[in-house]
């Protein structure tokens, strides 16, 4: 196996690549602030015409909603533009000439994807919603979290990061056989959108539907680590929502590791 | 064996294939060892037209091509091959097998001591690969980065990196576009980084697929220049690929020529010559002259341009010498040549020939 500082060095180039887009970043904040007041306003009324409070509290589930927005990039929305280049025009070959594990530098690309454009927009959404907000609407802010409650989401929020680089590189193998993913990409990228609570907050959700809910593996992307740091689990919840992550995360890069390997012994044999 | 003696081109022309079983040749010095390389691939195939589409739905058929159909070679430590043949025939498909990113079908590959397709990590952390249609490098970084980015994948140490480094870059001048990110380099710049990181590792082995492809005449004297200069100073073993005959008779002491998936001659470019054809060309340049008078019962006349006239002989018919003084005799001369004809119509002749005899 080749040094990790390959792969680091990738995560680096990649990472300081993507940070560039600095028009993308403050769309997606404007976009990404608007969708979240629309989202807030439904769920004001909801809860006004609603009495059945005892799930979630209104001030949590507004955090959850700031939470949403704010890490709102961790849903993989599609597989990786320049692997799917590559395998379309057959250069993914050519990749192989490097003394590297291809599904690592995958994976390494998606972590890089999967944080940089989210940090850029994350810090000043917190900002905003935290600080601004709170000045401005404070029955609207999100409520600053305990210094216990932010170090648990810290945690957990790098677990989200990992399952979701997970689903990312997955999307980029299915490439092999897909030639877009287009197909899976729109198919995960729903599934995560609503089953890691972007709709409708997953607590919600009506009670038979949680344990399985809580089960898939897209409500460690968003719900679980939203739901720690507005304090709907305790920071002492945290460790099994990162076994949650960390497991899902093994499974997901298992599965990629092997179909990656079945998708390259074809590519080899018949050729680039 | 007592073929020994005749060295690697006597004994490719001998038909080197016997010699190989025996693991005679598994010495040191040899660095690429082919035997048997058999290569298909399957080709869909359809009837043109709507119905031929039609057809294609209900039955697939498919059409085996055997790319490569029994290829064997050796290469020693420090040679530097041309390994040339027209479109289609299989030298790519040789490249990517010993750069470990195909497998063959059929044959043995040893590159020293490994099987690219088995240990590919190892192998390719090993040798050095550029393909001139694709870059190596990362499209989005200045080339500085690139190469700072393949000191970690190759894991380079520091100073090591350090040394290289500034001797490539000096040597393909680098540097007034290290800081350019790669996307917006031109191709004779690109491919000057592509050589720069296909030997920062500094590898023993260097496969270059079509390295001149495309590039300015300034271009491709710089990296023939480059090549040479790491085979003979470095001692590193160069398999290349070229359709630019110049590139062979620039560089190659040996030439391999591939034809169809098999390879049709193996030797050096003058044992080829002889081979194929013993011509020589005589090239006269007429004082005033009229060119159109000019013609010799022992010599052919190939073209008349001018007041230059070109004669193909053969010296073992009649020696240059006495065809030279019959020719002057008859006619005022300014200026005269004899060459070899050049290569391109040696292996013109020579695929000529093979797809004379093969259907």
């Amino acid at each position: 196996m080749p040094p990790l500082t390959a792969y680091a060095a990738i995560v680096a180039a990649r990472f300081r690549c993507l940070i560039q887009y600095r028009a993308a970043a403050l769309g997606g904040l404007v976009t990404q602030v608007f969708f979240g007041v629309v989202r807030l306003t439904i769920l004001a009324a909801f809860y006004a015409a609603a009495p059945a409070q005892a799930s979630m509290p209104l001030p949590q589930a507004t955090g959850y909603i700031w939470l949403g927005q704010a890490t709102l990039l961790l849903i993989p929305w599609r597989a990786d533009a320049d692997v799917a280049e590559q395998v379309r025009s057959g250069a993914v070959a050519y990749e192989l000439t490097r003394p590297l594990d291809l599904y690592a530098q995958w994976f390494a690309r998606s972590l890089a994807w999967r944080t940089a454009p989210m940090l850029l927009r994350m810090l000043p959404m917190f900002a905003f919603a935290m600080g601004a907000l709170a000045w401005l609407a404070p029955s609207w802010a999100l409520a600053p979290p305990s210094a216990a409650a932010l170090a648990a989401w810290l945690a957990c929020f790098l677990g989200a990061v990992l399952v979701s680089s997970a689903v990312t590189t997955l999307l980029s193998v299915s490439l092999l056989w897909t030639l877009t993913a287009d197909g899976v990409a729109i198919l995960v990228s729903t599934c995560a959108t609503i089953f890691g609570g972007l709709v409708i907050p997953l607590p919600l959700f009506p009670d038979w539907s949680q344990p399985l809910l809580r089960a898939l593996p897209f409500a460690g992307m968003l719900d679980l680590p939203a739901r720690v740091f507005t304090g709907g689990l305790a920071p002492s919840d945290a460790p099994w929502v990162l076994a949650h992550q960390l497991g899902w995360t093994v499974i997901l890069v298992g599965l990629g590791r092997w179909l990656l390997a079945r998708g390259l012994r074809r590519l080899v044999v018949q050729g680039g | 064996m007592e073929t020994e003696f005749l060295g690697p081109v006597g004994r490719a022309l001998l038909g080197a294939r016997p010699l190989l079983r025996g693991g005679l040749l598994d010495c040191a010095t040899v660095h690429i060892v082919v035997e048997e390389l058999v290569k298909t691939f399957r080709v869909a195939e359809r009837a043109p037209g709507t119905l031929g589409a039609l057809r294609g739905l209900v039955r697939r058929k498919e059409r085996v091509h055997r790319a490569l159909d029994g290829v064997s070679f050796t290469v020693s430590a420090g040679e530097l091959v041309g390994y040339i043949g027209p479109n289609g025939a299989g030298k790519s498909t040789t490249i990517k097998i010993l750069a470990g990113i195909l497998v063959p079908d059929g044959g043995r590959v040893e590159i020293d001591g490994r099987v690219p397709w088995r240990q590919r990590v190892a192998h390719v952390a090993r040798i050095g690969v550029v393909f001139g249609q694709r870059t190596q490098l990362w499209w989005d970084l200045p080339l500085i980065e690139s190469l700072e980015m393949l000191r970690h994948i190759y894991r380079v140490p520091a100073p090591q990196f350090r040394v290289a480094f500034d001797e490539l870059s000096a040597l393909l001048e680098l540097g007034p576009f290290l800081d350019t990110p790669v996307r917006q380099l031109s191709l004779g710049q690109r491919m000057r980084g592509d050589l720069a990181a296909s030997l920062l590792h500094a590898p023993s082995i260097l496969f270059l697929d079509e390295p001149t492809i495309g590039l300015d005449a300034v271009s491709k004297l710089a990296v023939r220049a480059f090549v040479k200069r790491q085979s003979r100073e470095r001692g590193v073993t160069v398999l290349l690929t070229t359709h630019d005959l110049d590139d062979v008779e620039a560089l190659c002491d040996r030439v391999i020529i591939i034809g169809d998936g098999a390879i049709l001659s193996d030797g050096t470019l003058e044992e080829l010559r002889r081979r194929v054809t013993p011509e020589r060309w005589l090239t006269l340049e007429l004082l005033g002259g009229a060119p159109d008078d000019v013609a010799d019962p022992q010599a052919r006349v190939i073209r008349r341009e001018g007041d230059r006239v070109c004669l193909a002989f053969d010296p073992e018919e009649v020696s240059p010498a006495e065809l030279i003084a019959r020719l002057t005799r008859r006619h005022a001369v300014r200026d005269l040549l004899v060459e070899h004809p050049p290569i391109e119509a040696v292996i013109a002749r020579m695929y000529g020939d093979a797809a004379g005899r093969g259907r």
